[in-house]
């Protein structure tokens, strides 16, 4: 837990590594010293970037120096040792299964459950957003029951509606926008989870501890009809 | 105001970039070659984070809706105002109602317009650059379209004077390059026969490639330790291998994270050599220390501002 290592990453990146592995206590670090590095705002540096369990720094290499980012990092690691938690809870509406969750019985099989079983597993945890990538907003969560930890889909589907709640292996998440992608859809949420026009375009942020409510096609219709 | 008459293959609005919401997935965009879109700033008399046009492959038509300068740098292309060939790298006056057209292409693949004052659209997250996969900034997150028109900012300051010129800072001839790489982080997973592999081959780039990223052919990548990556940040120049072996090297457009092992990183000052091949050219690599990317980079800078 204390062990880091630093990494080049080309010539206007740096990596702090902890332990590989997804691990809540792990991240909270990440998180801890990605959030530091951000406040601190050093010049020349572009983008600091949480993963699962390193942070990333990006910088400009004709304004610093790779010298002083790998300090910058040195001290950041070294002092949140702790863990800093985001907190936040969020509650997102999920109707499951019909045209908005397709996968739902092939989970089901592979569980070897019904589908309102695999439903009560997946709404009935709570999950962590470990880090955001893939498309803006993108959170994955983790982890989930691994009865029902399905492995991606051999060939991804070209579109994955917005909304769309999906497995991949131990992870779920939430299609903020519709993508190309292979995770096996279960649900679909009705409420928007990225909108890059608000003050506060993102509804998950790493760290933060999700739920999913189960809701009925009638709920999704008067909720979805409610978001702009 | 400018009208597009023809939006060419794939026009886009692109500044400096979106940074600063990688942690939030957000791909930062912005020019494939950066330093032809800072170089065409320059020579109008922008800021570098003024948003230019890049032009991909094939041109635009366009007309002006007013007296402005510009200037086009980049791939070559045969430029013509109304009826007058024009030259690249040069600052060029055109008065309201006169026609920009993009003839046939001689060398390179993306150029970069950019007009006094430069182009202007609704800032997205900071910036204005198009990311067409997430339908992000530019003119509604897409490439241009017949009939489309364009703001322009206010030409505050004139600065550049009509004639001015300059040399291209980036080679945009020939069917190919070579271009640096700093091995790492991954490459030991390669074997100690990765790096050498990598250095040998000749990958050509195939049609299956875009502003994300080029997927390239060549002799595969074998990984000898097996096992998964957590995935993590990944940035432009990232030249990342699935199980296929068959490299794939991350361009403006990537996306923040990534999973597969990363056998190198192409060099800052290379990647706007990449950005001008296409696909069918090929590319070959060449390792190379931090030392040696920083004075490239400086030396470009240099070239760059002189």
């Amino acid at each position: 837990m204390d062990g880091w290592t630093l990494t080049r990453v080309g010539d206007a990146a740096l990596a702090v590594e902890f332990e590989q592995r997804i691990d809540p206590a792990v991240n909270a670090r990440a998180l801890a010293v990605g959030a530091a590095l951000r406040a601190a705002r050093h010049a020349g540096v572009l983008d600091v970037v949480e993963g699962f369990c390193t942070v990333t720094v990006v910088f400009d290499p004709l304004r610093t120096d790779v010298r002083r980012v790998a300090a910058e990092l040195e001290t950041a690691a070294e002092r949140q040792r702790g863990s800093v938690e985001a907190g936040g809870e969020v509650a997102l509406p999920v109707c499951y299964g019909g045209p908005h969750g397709p996968d739902l019985e092939q989970v089901a099989a592979f569980a070897g459950c019904s589908a309102d079983e695999v439903v009560a597993l997946h709404s009935g945890a709570v999950y962590r957003v470990y880090m955001l990538g893939f498309l803006p907003g993108f959170a994955y969560l983790g982890s989930v029951e691994p009865r029902i930890a399905i492995p991606r889909r051999r060939s991804p589907r070209l579109r994955v509606p917005a909304g769309s709640v999906g497995i991949a292996g131990l992870q779920t998440g939430v299609y903020p926008l519709e993508a190309p992608g292979g995770w096996h859809l279960i649900g679909r949420c009705p409420v928007g989870i990225c909108d890059l026009e608000r003050a506060e375009p993102f509804r998950l942020r790493a760290g933060h501890r999700v739920r999913f409510e189960p809701i009925t096609e009638a709920e999704y219709s008067l909720q979805v009809e409610s978001e702009p | 105001m400018i009208d597009v008459l023809q939006p060419g293959l794939l026009t886009t609005i692109q500044d400096s970039g979106r940074w600063g919401h990688q942690h939030f997935g957000v791909p930062v965009a912005g020019p494939m070659d950066r330093s032809s879109h800072r170089l065409a700033n320059l020579l109008v008399g922008n800021r570098a984070s003024c948003a230019t046009l890049e032009v991909t492959l094939v041109g635009p038509q366009l007309a002006f809706g007013r007296d402005l300068l510009f200037a086009v740098t980049g791939a070559e292309f045969d430029l013509v105002l109304d009826d007058g060939r024009l030259a690249m790298n040069t600052v060029h006056a055109a008065r309201a109602g006169q026609r920009l057209s993009f003839g046939p292409r001689r060398a390179g693949a993306r150029a970069y317009l950019a007009v006094a004052g430069g182009f202007d659209s609704p800032p997205v997250l900071g910036s204005r650059a198009t990311h067409v996969g997430s339908a992000t900034g530019g003119l509604d997150g897409r490439a241009l379209r017949t009939g489309d028109r364009l703001a322009l900012g206010a030409d505050v300051e004139r600065t550049a004077r009509p004639g001015d010129a300059r040399q291209g800072v980036v080679r945009v001839a020939g069917p190919g390059a070579r271009v640096r790489f700093i091995p790492g982080p991954h490459d030991d997973r390669f074997g100690p026969r990765g790096i050498a592999t990598l250095e040998a081959g000749r990958y050509r780039i195939t049609t299956d490639s875009n502003r994300m990223g080029y997927r390239l052919a060549g002799p595969p990548l074998e990984q000898a330790a097996a096992g998964e990556l957590i995935s993590c940040a990944v940035p432009t120049g990232a030249i990342q291998v699935p199980p296929s072996g068959e490299p794939i090297l991350l361009m403006a457009d990537h996306q923040t994270t990534g999973g597969y092992p990363r056998i190198g990183t192409v060099i800052t000052a290379d990647v706007p050599v990449v950005a001008q091949r296409s696909p069918s050219d090929w590319l070959e690599f060449e390792a190379c220390t931090l030392e040696v990317a920083l004075r490239a980079l400086i030396a470009h800078e240099r070239k760059l501002l002189e």
